[in-house]
């Protein structure tokens, strides 16, 4: 087992909210990731941010993880939700909140504020 | 191109498609938006469905063809 394939299966495993995307929050490099991070963000979600560009063996350890091809990638509580698409859709129609109140609890939205960590 | 290239294999997949569209949003030849509607996606979770799509066009997606890839997928009942 890798070392970077395990940091990445820490970050899936212990943030409620995982968000692998192209950039940072304050810096978004693609307008997939802004989508879902949007979406995640109307719905309160309590989202750690981790940029895959830094490194191209990020997106493929992830990749390998999840056996998803495509960022962003949104899990919550070790789940993959989806990508951007689907994170959108779930938002529009209100099964997003749901989800997050089924799996992190009602009050999900006073959990940590929006972060970003680094998996190299 | 790209576009054939991508309808030609969601064809390929999803035979039964009643809808079944590739638009290539930007004229690039590499942001895609793909809409299909089939049988196959009744009562399969949306992350299912968007895998069977994923799954269709991994070699577009391994190969750098895609750079971008929007999904919309639809059950027929």
């Amino acid at each position: 087992m890798n070392e970077l394939r395990e940091q990445i299966e820490n970050v899936i495993a212990s943030e409620e909210v995982a968000l692998f995307m192209k950039g940072t929050p304050q810096f978004v490099m693609c307008g997939n990731s802004m989508r879902a991070l949007e979406a995640l963000r109307r719905a309160g979600a309590p989202v750690t941010a981790v940029d895959v560009l830094p490194d191209p063996r990020i997106r493929q350890e992830l990749s390998a993880v999840s056996s998803w091809p495509t960022i962003p990638q949104v899990f919550v509580r070790g789940e993959l939700l989806g990508g951007a698409d689907i994170v959108e859709e779930l938002a529009q129609s209100g099964e997003l909140e749901q989800t997050l109140t089924d799996m992190l609890g009602p009050d999900y939205r006073g959990a940590a504020a929006e972060r970003v960590v680094a998996v190299t | 191109m790209g576009v054939d290239r991508l309808r030609g294999l969601l064809e390929q997949a999803f035979p039964d498609a009643s809808e079944l569209a590739v638009d290539d949003r930007t004229g690039g030849g590499d942001h895609f938006q793909v809409t299909v509607t089939s049988p196959r996606f009744d009562g399969l979770p949306l992350l299912e469905q968007h895998r069977l799509v994923n799954e269709a066009l991994a070699a577009p997606l391994a190969d750098g063809t895609i750079h971008e890839l929007r999904i919309k997928t639809k059950g027929t009942q």
